[in-house]
């Protein structure tokens, strides 16, 4: 599958200069098997209830909803819908940990819940990444040898800090905020709970968690093993629901800090809310990176980190290489090399060890990656992508790329969070800088070149908080990830990323 | 202490008329060894010396056993072994010795009991308890110290210009640790491990009083996924032994914990032929071991870590 | 000919490592396997070997698995010199090839006149194929000229005979070197450009074959050439020469998933490959000794 390149205006059209080049031909002389990660060890449960106060609680709102499959559009399980009475429940629980033990234990003693948590999740990596794939879509090698150890290495880190935060804010007071209300997205739906779980916890505040309505089920299996490790009870409560759940957990009262991961437009509507409130607010929102690469860079490199920098996840990445910035010089060969390298890349069911690119994670999301490709090509820019044979059921993109893209096209300047890649041409570092600063956003950015010292220069400049360097979504517990400009504030890892769950003297 | 003499003897010797066998079945003794390179072995020189229990406890041994007398070409070996496994462990992730560290203390965990009985044997007797305790908790701190010490110890520095400039933390390479005499587990644990933290392999000198603990301390070494040669424990007289490894010029830096004035003065006069890191300390309490505002932090990493400043152009 | 294209170690091997993940079963297994075997240089180059030692080595390439005659012979039979014309006399007409090692192998370190009658003693023998080996102390002083044409020489030596081009690529020191050299080998008249010698470790890995194939990639695209590859030393299981197929597969694609374009110069590896193959066919763990040692 995924062998051929068609050009989605004509299909005899080079995307280079060259068109008379000899090309490499990736057909089924060799075929790969179906490898499928075994399922019949996971048992679902029909129906999830809330996790408040370390019970598991029927809704007052009596209201269920169902979490599907994206890749074959079977329903999962079904979620309680949480509303203002729950999330009341479940913030009084997390005040009473709080107050009762939790903000009061010994930096050593919450470390070791927290070192229980990690190792934990290491035990049962293979089955939360498979839960992982079926619920979000997400391939199982990314879930299985990205999503599961990265979260388990968040609580690892971060359960060192608990007894070393005197370290952390040298010579000041760190004290705890008290109650976290923390709303994650739907791309990485266990990673982020880390991202946001394991700093609040080390710091000795308690959570109320609230996952992505498409989303919901590896959240369960972390409450599950909180019981498991015997994590006292309210210390991290779980509400599910969609917006109006994250919405009357951003405004209760009771809440000393709210933590948002998600879009722009939402975020921006979170920090309204809070406005005079003096809760604490971190944010970390949309992105449109710039991926530099310049003519001295290592190309072959170069390209498995545009591939990498777009497709991983789907292109589900708030910091995705979605805006490709190429020295012109080079153009055509990078372009013609990104053909020949799409080519291979397997998209399909998730749980095929072989996957590359997996199911959308919604039907609404699949409508906009949709809608914002076709007013690409609208705006005048070539379509590539893989022809593949896309299973019947479930949401799919190919993944695609598109050449002749203006600085002012929608696909320039939008974030699509699907695998879409605009390629736009550079002549010098001031321009290409000039080129990628010119967003609302600045998540992060990629720079390719074999010089050491043009790399810093970009770096200095770009306005971005993520620079990558002849590399492109690497993510470490110990390696502050946050945004400037309209993709949020605040840090997540590393030193700085307790700033946001501590108040210092 | 003088070698070879037993501190106190607990079982006094019965006529034949009054001896009784053991209820039960008689145990199974342990043959105790130095642990070098991952192995536990004898001492090249062949030699032992006695080691007598101070209190009666239920563990299997007899109240006297005969330990190693390491000699100068065991901390010879043990030396060039910490060497060759210095790169490969400075170069494992921080994360990943994090992670060793904390399988240490979970296997240390499993033997709390053991530890604490091997304690009172030697005569910890009431601080045995929380001394095990404390040896549990400090290593957990450390495994979660060392992907924090390049975020504590790393600089930029702004020296203007086209320069970016940075500091970071290197290890040094063999770190000599002559432990303390008392506490024999909480010593040895609390010197070796912001070493090895910080990326240095070590050659250690154990508790001459107890050495038996160390040995089930290098039993739980053995058993984590610490590799072979990052901590090398020898048995025998500290005040040889610790001279003999200031005289190596493959040790980088020596922490030497002793109460004679003179070895100290010897260890820092032969170390600096190498201009060795030669940090030379009085004995503590327990109590003071076991405080965990004096026993562990930072500071103990640091002690054992060179700085490396670069500096890089910026521009076209 | 572009010397200056770079290479990123880290990406590179990161690469190489998410290739190596990918998942064969059944079917796709089975066809890897017995192309493996198809693309194997079964290689004796010792001091010791003897007209015997590589008889058997012969009889083996040709019929590498009694028990399943349906798996096919190997490519080449890989010797020195003196043991060509040996190997050429066992394995006539069966389809397997007869390749010498030649220019004062492995070393090199013979002046050029002494290697190309080396080279051309061995065509003499009867060798269908020349593995040559590149002046490594010209490569690494700056003297790229001086390799270019020791390999152009070799090359019109060889006359009809195919070359291979032996990179060393331990010796090399770094992976922007390996490239510098598989460029200079390519455009000298190479056929195949080949990792090792199996003297020097390390030998060949699956990082420095993609490298090398990411080369031959641009030497087609910029000439329309197809150079064929060649990991040698250090491949000795089977689901490591998968892991190699799966580099060759989504690099190049299908065209050099063939004996053409594609070698393993291999001692160990065929019984291990040859025991999968068992394995699959029978459902049960085959034991070592059900295979032949030659």
């Amino acid at each position: 599958m995924g062998n051929q390149i068609v050009n989605g205006r004509d299909a005899s059209a080079s995307p280079s200069k060259n068109a008379d080049r000899d090309r490499l031909e990736f057909g089924n002389a060799w075929a790969y098997a179906p490898s499928l990660e075994s399922t019949d060890h996971i048992r679902i449960p029909a129906r999830h209830e809330l996790f408040i106060g370390g019970k598991w609680q029927a809704p007052k709102s009596g209201v269920y909803f169902d979490s599907t499959s994206p890749s074959t559009d079977e329903k999962l399980s079904e979620f309680a819908e949480a509303n203002a009475e729950d999330v009341d429940l479940a913030v009084q629980a997390a005040r009473t940990a709080y107050d009762k033990y939790w903000g009061k234990m010994r930096g050593s003693e919450r470390a070791k819940y927290i070192f229980r948590i990690a190792r934990a999740i290491q035990e049962k990596t293979r089955e939360l990444a498979i839960i992982e794939s079926m619920d979000g879509g997400k391939p199982i090698k990314e879930s299985r040898d990205v999503d599961m150890p990265l979260s388990a290495a968040h609580y690892f880190y971060h359960a060192g800090w608990a007894d070393k935060l005197e370290y952390a804010f040298q010579g000041r007071k760190a004290r705890p905020l008290g109650v976290a209300a923390q709303i994650i997205p739907w791309n990485f739906p266990f990673l982020m709970a880390a991202w946001k779980i394991a700093p609040a916890l080390a710091c000795g505040n308690t959570v109320v968690l609230k996952p992505a309505e498409t989303t919901p089920l590896s959240a369960m299996w972390l409450a599950k093993i909180f019981e498991e490790i015997e994590l006292p009870p309210g210390v991290v409560n779980i509400v599910t629901g969609a917006g109006a759940t994250g919405e009357a957990l951003a405004r209760h009262p009771g809440v000393n800090k709210v933590a948002f991961t998600g879009s722009t437009d939402v975020g921006k509507k979170i920090q309204a809310l809070l406005a005079g409130t003096k809760k604490r607010l971190t944010l970390e929102l949309g992105g449109k990176a710039a991926n530099i690469i310049f003519a001295d860079a290592a190309i072959d490199q170069a390209i498995e980190g545009i591939i990498g920098g777009i497709y991983f996840n789907q292109g589900h990445v708030c910091c995705a290489g979605s805006r490709l910035l190429v020295e012109e010089s080079i153009h055509d060969l990078v372009v013609d090399k990104l053909r020949d390298r799409i080519a291979t890349i397997r998209i399909g069911n998730p749980l095929d060890k072989n996957t590359d690119i997996g199911a959308i994670n919604s039907r609404k999301q699949l409508d906009k990656i949709t809608r914002l490709a076709d007013a690409g090509e609208r705006d005048g820019a070539t379509r590539f992508a893989t022809k593949c044979d896309l299973p019947a059921k479930g949401n799919w993109f190919p993944p695609t790329f598109f050449t002749g893209v203006s600085q002012s096209s929608v696909i320039a300047r939008e974030e699509i969070f699907g695998p879409v890649l605009a390629v736009m041409t550079f002549r010098t570092p001031e321009e290409a800088l000039e080129k990628a600063n010119n967003t609302m956003y600045g998540l992060s950015a990629g720079v390719w070149t074999d010089k050491g010292a043009k790399s810093l220069w970009m770096s200095q400049r770009l306005n971005a908080g993520v620079i990558w360097s002849n590399t492109y979504n690497k993510f470490d517990p110990s390696a502050p990830f946050g945004g400037f400009k309209e993709s949020g504030f605040g840090r997540e890892g590393g030193r700085q990323g307790l700033r946001g769950y501590v108040e210092i003297d | 202490m003088e070698v070879g003499k037993a501190v106190k003897r607990v079982i006094d010797r019965v006529s034949a008329a009054e001896w009784q066998p053991p209820k039960g079945r008689l145990p199974v003794g342990k043959t105790y060894k130095m642990f070098v390179g991952g192995a536990f072995i004898r001492s090249e020189s062949g030699r032992t010396f006695q080691v007598s229990a101070i209190a009666d406890v239920s563990l299997a041994d007899p109240a006297t056993v005969n330990v190693p007398l390491g000699s100068r070409k065991d901390v010879r070996d043990a030396v060039l072994i910490a060497k060759n496994a210095q790169p490969a462990w400075w170069g494992r992730s921080a994360y990943n010795r994090g992670q060793i560290l904390y399988r240490l203390a979970e296997v240390m965990e499993a033997r709390r009991e053991e530890l604490t009985q091997s304690l009172v044997r030697g005569g910890a007797d009431k601080t045995a308890q929380s001394e095990v305790d404390s040896a549990i908790e400090r290593t957990v701190y450390y495994a979660g110290f060392c992907d924090k010490v390049a975020a504590l110890l790393t600089t930029q520095s702004p020296t203007g210009g086209p320069h970016f400039t940075f500091s970071v933390a290197e290890p040094m390479g063999v770190v000599g640790i002559v432990a303390p005499p008392q506490p024999a587990l909480l010593g040895l644990v609390s010197s070796v491990l912001p070493v090895i933290a910080g990326g240095n392999t070590c050659v250690a000198i154990a508790s001459e009083s107890d050495p038996r603990t160390s040995v089930l301390f290098c039993e739980c070494l053995a058993t984590s996924d610490l590799p072979a040669g990052v901590v090398n424990v020898l048995t025998g007289q500290a005040a040889d032994l610790g001279v003999q490894l200031a005289k190596h010029r493959d040790v980088a830096g020596i922490d030497l914990w002793s109460d004679s004035n003179e070895l100290r003065m010897q260890v820092e006069r032969d170390g600096a032929e190498s201009v060795k890191r030669v940090t030379t300390h009085d004995t503590m309490p327990t109590e003071r071991w076991i405080d965990s505002a004096v026993g562990q932090g930072l500071g103990w990493v640091e002690r054992f870590v060179e700085t490396k400043t670069v500096w890089h152009p910026v521009g076209l | 000919m572009n010397l200056s294209v770079r290479v990123d170690q880290v990406s590179l091997e990161e690469r190489a490592s998410a290739l190596a993940t990918r998942s064969l079963k059944k079917a796709s297994k089975v066809f890897g396997l017995r192309l493996a075997v198809s693309m194997m240089d079964l290689t004796t180059l010792e001091g010791k070997d003897t007209d015997g030692k590589v008889e058997a080595l012969c009889y083996k390439a040709m019929l590498p698995s009694p028990r399943d005659r349906t798996v096919g012979h190997c490519a080449a039979v890989c010797v020195y010199p003196n043991l060509v014309s040996v190997a050429k006399r066992t394995l006539r007409d069966s389809g397997v090839l007869a390749a010498s090692v030649a220019t004062a192998f492995p070393s090199g370190q013979s002046p050029l006149d002494v290697k190309l009658h080396d080279v051309r003693r061995a065509v003499e023998f009867g060798a269908d194929e020349i593995d040559m080996v590149i002046d490594r102390g010209a490569m690494l002083s700056g003297d790229y000229a001086k390799v270019f044409d020791e390999i152009a020489a070799v090359k019109q030596a060889c006359g009809a005979a195919h070359l291979k081009v032996i990179l060393e690529t331990g010796e090399l020191g770094s992976y922007d070197v390996v490239r510098r050299a598989s460029d200079i080998a390519m455009s000298a008249g190479g056929d195949f450009i080949k990792t090792s010698t199996g003297k020097v470790q390390p030998a060949a890995t699956p990082a420095v074959t993609l490298l090398m194939l990411h080369a031959i990639a641009d030497h087609y695209r910029k000439t329309g050439k197809r150079v064929g590859m060649k990991p040698a030393g250090g491949v000795r299981t089977a689901k490591q020469a998968l892991q190699y197929l799966v580099l060759v597969k989504e690099t190049l694609g299908d065209a050099w998933l063939s004996p053409n374009l594609f070698r393993f110069g291999a001692s160990a590896l065929l019984n291990d490959v040859l025991m999968q193959l068992e394995k699959e066919r029978t459902g049960l763990y085959p034991s070592i000794d059900d295979f032949s040692k030659d």
